[in-house]
């Protein structure tokens, strides 16, 4: 691929000139900025924090599933190699198991069972399938986006930085700071979450809800190893999952739970002792790991879901959480931003390879136009199998059961819910098919 | 992006405000992707992508290169607003717009230089240009000859403007019962293609009328492309089916 880097932001008297401003510094944000940047663009990235503040420990607890298709637009935009090189960080889900309840009805995804060629990386040898994914720490991603965001000099990052406001002018927008810097570009990304404020200032109403449920997070120590497996189960109160993690620097065996609670009783059981704590933990997980306790400090995260009414305004374009945020029962919150962040790069790429203004309402019309039946299928996906798992109705109970069977049984049909999983169903930017941008 | 080249030609500061105001207005209007030609923006981005693999393939540059077009001297015939030069100076060539429509010229001036680019937009006609012995590589006449009263005479012009090995495409839309219907019934098909509250089936031409009067002109006629738009993607798309719109390229001998 012939491709010229912008150079890095120039001044135009007292303004900073890029082609994109991207406001969040989050994974999704910096995730953009690499990609923009490793495309060619000249790129800034504001964040109202430190970035340090968002490498510390304390800063965020989760662990992300980066399916499939995640992971080969990370290796396409150099960032996967960043995510292996923080050490035994990246474990890979070659099996999940997705469970009723207290039931034996199952569905059993086997990576080993999706033998296509497809489906596997080109960089995988012909012997080993590709997994559906991997588990990765948020604080590893984050510590790999800084590495990469350091070797590219068209990609500049300022934070601790504070958006003032943005005004469009007809070539590009102009946003000013509130510490008096003005930053020129041909398109502004927003990237601040949920809360956009962009968003809100340009009147992109939203649909949300909020579920009675909030997300407890934390990490567990095992006797036995989980072989890559994940499991979800769907209790009544929401869905409970198992991630495999890799094992700590002491060679102890980890996972990662995902606890879905009624967020009225969140408050008693974070306040738990030890004992207490991992008691109902055991009561949860069951002994197939062996000995469990948790380790490190647990975490607590209200569910909601958010669907903006559009991703674009004039020069400015909505991703990841700040056009979307889903329930996080299926683990494709972040997947659903990364493929916002590789169906803009290529749009965009391919928009200046044609010559025409990146932030031009025709181009960015084609970015929301890729994303929204995936982004809406999703979340009504998720919602309703939350819905349809957060419920002990007997009928629905077992309908859902006899569901499960079929999917096990009907071969296509599962392959294809594995391929979602994955994230290789649908119209995949060349990004997430394994392809240079 | 940062092309920063001072524009060529610059507004006239002696022109009257409310002139400006009203080619700002209009330059508004032809730039404006949800207004009046919002299918011929959906449109743009297929002949653009035609024309710069096209033009690449013909110069022997690389089309997915920064400005592949670089230094290539382009006449666009027929420029309106500017839809098709401001991408194509973006992409390096050095174009000159032509068009009869002065506000028209005006309010493409003035969108150029917003964007800081810098086009030689002309209010001239092919025929005059032609007379000057301007030598251009390439020469485009987009949507322009359903237009034109004299056709021949006009397609001779053109070919007299361009440098020998030079290139000259040629879109328009085919005179089938299909295209007829289509701008008939669809405006999504001819919106600002056509003269307001005309729609002149007659002018239509056939590829192989085109072919002739091209080959008459004295230049080599090359492939012929159709360009399809599929209503349930609304997105169009580069075709064998020339049954509506399509694109003649031909080249002027050594």
């Amino acid at each position: 691929m012939s491709q010229s880097f912008s150079p890095a932001p120039q001044l135009d008297g007292d303004a900073l000139i890029a082609d994109v401003l991207i406001v969040g510094g989050g994974m999704v944000g910096l995730t953009a900025g690499v990609a923009l940047a490793s495309a060619g663009f000249s790129v800034i990235a504001l964040d109202r924090a430190p970035l340090d503040a968002q490498l510390d420990a304390a800063f965020d607890g989760r662990v992300s599933a980066i399916a499939a298709g995640s992971r080969r637009a990370l290796e396409g935009i150099g960032l996967w190699n960043h995510v292996l090189a923080q050490g035994h960080v990246a474990e890979p889900i070659r099996d999940i198991r997705v469970s009723d309840g207290d039931s034996l009805a199952f569905v059993h995804y086997d990576s080993r069972a999706l033998n296509d060629k497809k489906a596997r990386s080109a960089s995988a040898p012909p012997s080993e399938p590709e997994p559906f994914g991997h588990i990765v720490e948020n604080r590893t991603i984050r510590a790999a986006l800084a590495a990469r965001a350091k070797e590219l000099p068209n990609l500049t990052l300022l934070a601790p930085a504070e958006l003032a406001g943005v005004v469009n002018e007809p070539s590009h927008a102009l946003a000013s700071l509130r510490d008096g810097r003005r930053i020129r570009a041909a398109l502004v990304v927003a990237a601040e979450g949920k809360e956009s404020a962009l968003r809100a200032a340009r009147g992109i109403a939203v649909t949300r809800w909020s579920y009675p449920q909030t997300a407890i997070v934390c990490t567990i120590a095992h006797e036995r190893p989980h072989g890559g497996i994940a499991h979800e189960r769907f209790l009544p109160v929401g869905p409970f999952a198992i991630l495999p993690m890799t094992d700590d620097h002491d060679g102890r065996h980890r996972s990662s739970l995902v606890w879905t609670e009624k967020t009225a009783l969140v408050p008693a059981y974070l306040a738990l002792n030890k004992a207490d704590f991992d008691a109902e933990v055991v009561r949860r997980v069951g002994d197939f790991l062996g000995r469990v306790e948790s380790i490190g400090p647990r975490w607590s995260y209200p569910l909601s879901l958010l669907h903006a009414e559009r991703y674009t305004d004039e020069r400015l374009v909505l991703i990841g959480d700040a056009a979307h945020a889903i329930h996080p029962i299926a683990g494709q919150g972040l997947n659903l931003g990364l493929r916002d962040v590789a169906a803009l790069a290529e749009t965009l790429v391919d928009a200046k390879r044609l010559g025409l203004d990146i932030g031009f309402g025709e181009v960015l019309a084609g970015y929301e136009r890729w994303r929204r039946f995936d982004n809406v299928l999703l979340a009504g996906i998720t919602d309703g199998l939350n819905r349809l798992f957060s419920t002990s109705f007997t009928p629905l109970v077992l309908a859902r059961r006899l569901g499960f069977r079929a999917v096990n049984r009907a071969g296509p049909l599962k392959t294809l819910f594995m391929r979602h999983a994955m994230g290789l169903v649908g119209e995949l930017p060349r990004l997430s098919r394994g392809e240079p941008l | 992006m940062t092309d920063a080249a001072p524009p060529a030609s610059t507004v006239d500061a002696t022109v009257d405000p409310g002139e400006i105001a009203r080619f700002s207005a209009l330059a508004t209007e032809w730039w404006n992707p949800h207004g009046k030609f919002k299918p011929l923006h959906r449109f743009n981005p297929v002949r653009v992508g035609f024309l710069r693999d096209r033009l690449a393939n013909h110069f022997g540059r690389d089309p997915l290169a920064d400005r592949p077009l670089a230094g290539l001297r382009i006449l666009d015939v027929g420029c309106g607003g500017g839809l098709l030069a401001e991408p194509l100076t973006r992409l390096g060539a050095e174009v000159t717009g032509i068009d009869a429509s002065g506000p028209g010229l005006m309010a493409a001036r003035l969108h150029a230089e917003q964007m800081g680019l810098a086009i030689d937009y002309r209010e001239t006609t092919v025929e005059a240009l032609a007379a000057t012995g301007a030598g251009f590589d390439a020469v485009l006449n987009m949507e322009v000859i359903e237009h034109v009263a004299d056709r021949p005479a006009f397609l001779a012009a053109s070919a007299l403007a361009l440098k020998p090995g030079g290139l000259m495409v040629v879109a328009t839309l085919n005179r089938t019962a299909k295209a007829y219907a289509l701008a008939i019934v669809g405006a999504e098909y001819v919106l600002g293609w056509l003269p307001r509250g005309t729609h002149n089936w007659q002018k239509f031409v056939k590829p192989e009328e085109l072919r002739a009067e091209l080959a008459a002109a004295d230049l080599t006629v090359g492939e012929t492309t159709g360009v399809v738009y599929n209503p349930l993607s609304d997105r169009w798309s580069l075709s064998r089916d020339a049954a509506v719109n399509y694109m003649i390229l031909s080249t002027k001998p050594l």
